[in-house]
Formats: structure tokens, sequence, C-alpha cells
């Protein structure tokens, strides 16, 4: 069982106050992602969730009980950090076996832990090494390693991805989720790349300045974010967010439309534009224009032959508009 | 792009670290040689090949005994040097673990009384010695030399110290770690090779420190550095002898450093680069 309620949770460092007053429910089993952009106190919460660091106010519960003043250990959870955090005078082995070892497990059942979970993650010929001989990628997985090895009742990860090569990234991300199916439990993953966001979450919590924007699965926060924090954070390329005339249009103060829902023309459409840069990634082109309305980022088809210079028109999508108020609320 | 390395560059480099190398060490080496001449040969001038005659060291033993100042070189060195630890280690801990907004102006602190010259407080350190009745004691001068050196034995254990990173020490306590299993199993095996490093250098320096050794005793506690010192007022013109006395008194240390020279240029430049 895992799950983790969040009542009137505050943080403050000195004057400073890092997390005002937060209210969240995390269901048993759920893979949650907090993401938001640097300092906006997302990796602050999963350390008050850890134990490692305390609250100013509210409570903390796992599963009904309130855990708020209890040490890390007693909470029964296990944290991945960004630097591994590896011992760095102990082997994969002994990494591993650590948190059973503190537990008091005996040797026999420390060593089959030890061999299963080293199993699950194509670590049993690194065994006898140290962290010092191994590659980031196969360190990660000894962090894993240590982590499951204890059965928490759920598990943090705190960046993890973000010390590793793209490439590496991109493997990695789905060996996680792929863990999180074959394990089931609850799982709290805070990360600022909002890629690792939508490919891994059930359910996103977009964190700024210490407060919640939106909580949701990663469609809907991509169909329908609250404000313009959500719908400029989440997306990549980002949407494009237009004011002025061609907002009041649509009765709002800034319109959002994202980079796939502009129709490309040569001939006729609603705003003309003159392509800046164009992108050709094979499957979709990225261009970058300027257009009556302001800078534009519209996702075209691969085929799509323009270049810079030429002049084009591009029509919104009106069933896939965002409408925003003066305060940067959707309006319904 | 990386600097092309020719062999010239190489060779020049070597060279001119050998000879740097060379200068410094070259009052030793010339100690060494000295102390196997005989005297008429070590007053002669300068010579770089002596006759190779222990008789210097048969009188140093025969007439002095070394085994006194020597044994008390290690009780100081060593004592001094544990005494140092103890102290400094928690120090150096809480320093480094829970710092305050006052730990760098302790530190600065403790670094400053290096600074000030020995001289300018020997007259009340012999007369509280003197009042005390530690005046040509070992514990005396232990006590001495641990204050001398725990500056920088602080100072090098803090830097030790900082460079474990917390978020070790967070994993460990995630991992249900108490504070003592964290301390046994995390944090001492991460900080022995520092705490290693630290008492080989202070056990050099701590062997090698002339000043108080030589003014605050006279016989009974008296290390190898006053040892020397007595050979080089009433016997001044005999300096195969002389030497002969140094080469005894520094060959312990010099062994030891070459033995250690791993671990204490590592201590050295520790927290340099990562």
């Amino acid at each position: 069982m895992g799950k983790i309620t969040l009542k009137n949770v505050s943080k403050s460092f000195g004057a400073t106050n890092i997390i005002p007053d937060i209210d969240l429910v995390i269901e048993d089993g759920e893979f949650v992602v907090f993401v938001g952009p640097s300092g906006c106190g997302k990796s602050t919460l999963l350390r008050l969730i850890a134990g490692l660091e305390d609250t100013s106010g509210g409570t903390i519960e796992i599963d009904g009980r309130d855990v708020t003043s209890e040490a890390p250990a007693k909470r029964k959870l296990a944290m991945v950090f960004q630097s591994y955090a590896l011992y760095p005078h102990m082997t994969v082995a002994k990494n591993i076996a650590f948190p059973l070892k503190m537990a008091g497990e005996d040797q026999a059942t420390i060593d089959r832990k030890v061999k299963a979970a080293a199993a699950t993650l194509n670590l049993t010929n690194y065994l006898e090494r140290r962290p010092g001989q191994l590659s980031g990628g196969q360190r990660q997985r000894v962090a894993i390693g240590r982590a499951i090895v204890r059965q928490p009742s759920a598990f943090l990860f705190d960046e993890p991805l973000s010390n590793l090569d793209a490439a590496l990234r991109g493997t990695m991300r789905l060996e996680i989720t792929e863990l999180h199916q074959q394990l089931k439990t609850t799982m709290i993953y805070v990360t600022h790349d909002q890629v690792e966001a939508m490919t891994m979450a059930d359910k996103i919590v977009v964190l700024n300045a210490g407060n919640i924007e939106q909580v949701g699965s990663p469609m809907e926060l991509y169909k329908a974010p609250k404000n313009l924090f959500v719908a400029g954070f989440i997306g990549s390329p980002k949407m494009n967010l237009v004011t002025g005339t061609a907002a009041a249009k649509h009765n709002a103060t800034t319109i959002g439309i994202r980079p796939e829902h502009l129709r490309v023309s040569t001939t006729a459409g609603e705003w003309k534009a003159t392509v800046g840069v164009a992108e050709h990634l094979g499957s979709d082109t990225f261009l970058h224009v300027n257009s009556e309305v302001g800078p534009l980022t519209v996702r075209a088809d691969g085929e799509i032959s323009v270049t810079h210079g030429d002049e084009i028109w591009l029509t919104p999508d009106a069933a896939k508009l965002h409408r925003f108020d003066t305060d940067g609320k959707a309006i319904r | 792009m990386a600097r092309k390395v020719t062999t010239r560059h190489k060779v020049v480099a070597t060279v001119a670290a050998w000879a740097v190398a060379l200068i410094i060490f070259f009052p030793i080496l010339y100690t060494i040689i000295t102390s196997f001449k005989s005297e008429t040969e070590a007053i002669a001038g300068f010579k770089l090949i002596p006759s190779f005659t222990t008789e210097s060291y048969r009188e140093v033993q025969g007439q002095y005994n070394y085994f006194k100042p020597f044994m008390n070189s290690v009780i100081l060195s060593v004592g001094s040097t544990l005494l140092a630890l103890l102290i400094a280690v928690p120090a150096a801990w809480a320093m480094a673990f829970s710092p305050t907004k006052r730990t760098k102006d302790v530190l600065m602190w403790m670094l400053s009384t290096k600074m000030m010259p020995a001289v300018a407080v020997l007259f009340p350190m012999y007369i509280i010695f003197r009042d005390l009745g530690l005046l040509d004691s070992r514990i005396g001068l232990t006590v001495m030399l641990t204050m001398i050196n725990l500056p920088i034995v602080v100072w090098m254990l803090y830097t030790y110290f900082r460079e474990i990173p917390g978020e070790i020490l967070e994993a460990a306590r995630m991992d249900g770690a108490s504070l003592w299993n964290e301390i046994v199993y995390v944090l001492t095996p991460m900080a022995v090779p520092g705490i290693a490093s630290t008492m080989l250098l202070n056990i050099i320096l701590a062997w090698n420190e002339a000043f108080w050794t030589i003014r605050l005793t006279t016989t009974e506690a008296a290390p190898l550095t006053a040892f020397i010192s007595s050979f080089s007022s009433p016997q001044g013109l005999f300096w195969a002898k002389l030497s002969a006395a140094s080469t005894l008194a520094i060959a312990p240390i010099l062994i030891m450093g070459w033995f250690s020279q791993k671990q204490l240029v590592r201590g050295l430049t520790f927290g340099a680069v990562k």
C-alpha cells in the first residue's frame, strides 16, 4: 500500500516561504510526476514527503498514518537521488544489500533479494564492482536496485535522469516506466523536463512558486490547461500565446494555440507569416515564423518544402483554441 | 583542443622538475654525505664523494644516547597527533555537516593563530609552563604541539568532510541507518583516507617542530630536534658529527614520508580537483 496524503503542508526556510500551502492526494500505485521550473519547490516537496526536511505546517499521511514527525527510515519510502548517492566504498552487491542489512535481515535472505534485484536490473555481472567502475546508467540502476529491495510503500525519484545523456535518458525512462508496471508501487517522480512528465506519469502535478497550478493526467493537462502557466509549460514545442486584437476576436485577453493546431497554406489563411527558420526533423518540420500576430512556432508535415524568407498563411484550428482571461485563467 | 605535448617539451619539463627537486633536496643530501666523512674531510671544503667512514655515527651513538630523544620524538609526535585528532574530528565534523553563519569566521580565527610569530608568546608560555611544572615534561610538550598543529588538522579534516556529499548521508538515512550505523558504515569508511593523511602530515609537522621543543626541554623530554641542536653549539666545528646526528634525526621521518607519499600528496591536494 502507498497512499500519500498531504494536508495544508507548508515549508519556510527562515523568512523565505518555499511552499505556502499544499493539499494533495496520491493514490496507491499511481505514478505521479511533480514538474515545474527550477526553484518551484518540487524537490522540497519530495524531501518533505521523504522526511529529509521538516514541515513548517500541515500533515503528511502515508496509508492513513500521520508520519509528519517520523524519521525518514520509518516512513517505508525509498528514494533515488539525482547524484545516485551510492556508497563509494561498497561493492554493487553491498550497496543494494545495505537497506536490508539495516533492517536486520539474515544473510541468506539478503543474498536472495540482492540476486533477484540484480537480475531485474541487468546488474548480475557487476555485483562485485564499485560504483566508481560503473557507467552513469549502471549507477542509476544500482540506485534503483537499492530502492526496490526494501519493497517500500512508495518510491521517490529526485530528477534521477538529469545526469545522463539524451540517449540513455530515453532508455532509462522506459525502464522506470516498465518497473512501475511490474511492481505497481506508488512512485513520485520529480523533474523539470516536461517530456519525462508527459511520457511517464499517470498524474502530473504542475508546480510554480510552491503552489500547485494544476493536477491531472498528461492528456488532461495538454488538452485543457487551467491557466497560462500550465499552457506554456506542458507541450513541446511550447504553445503559441497570442494577445491583442487577434485574441479579442475570440473574446479573450490571450489565446493559445499549439504548434500542431496551425494549418499551413501558401495561398490563403487567417494570419500572414514569413518563415524565419525551418527545422526539418524528418517526421515533422518545425517552422519558426514571424506573423502579423507575433512570432509563432508551427508543427508542419515532414515533407513540406518551405525555407527561410518564404511567405505562408496560417489558420488556427478553432476547436483546439485555448482562451485565457486577464488573470491568465482559462475561459471554458 | 588539447595542447600538443612534444617530446622536447617533456624532456625540458622533466629536467626542470628534477633540477628543482634536487635544489630543494640538496641540503639534506649534503648532510647525509657529510655524515660519512671524517671531521678533517668535512672541514676541508666542498666534496661530493665522502670516504664512507662511519666514525661519526659511532661517536654520536657512543657519546650520546640516541634512543632516548628518538623515543621522545615518537611519543610527542604520535601523542600530539592523536590528541589533536580527538579534538579536531568532532570539531571539523560539526562545522562540515552543521555549519552556522559563523563557521567560516571560526575557521579563519583558528588559522590566524598560525600567522602569529611563535616568539611573540615565548615568555608567557615559558612562565605558564614553569608555574605548572611542565618544563621539560612530555605531557606539557604534547599539549603544546597539539595546540600548534590543531588549526591545520581541523582545516584539513574540514576540507575532507566537506567533500562527502550530503546526499549519501541522506541516502543512508532513507535506507534505515541509525545515526550510529550512519557513522560506522558510511561516514567513517569514507573519511578514513582523509583522517589517515591528516595524521601522517601532523606526525611530520610535530616531529620537525623545533622552536618549542628546544626551548621548553632540557634532557628528560628532549626530542631529536633538541638532540641536533645540542650538537651545534658545544661542538660547532664538528660538522661530520653534527651531520651524523641530523641524519639520524631525519631518517625515521624521511622513511615514513617515503612510504606514505601517495597518501600525503592526496591529502594535500584533496578538494583541489574533483
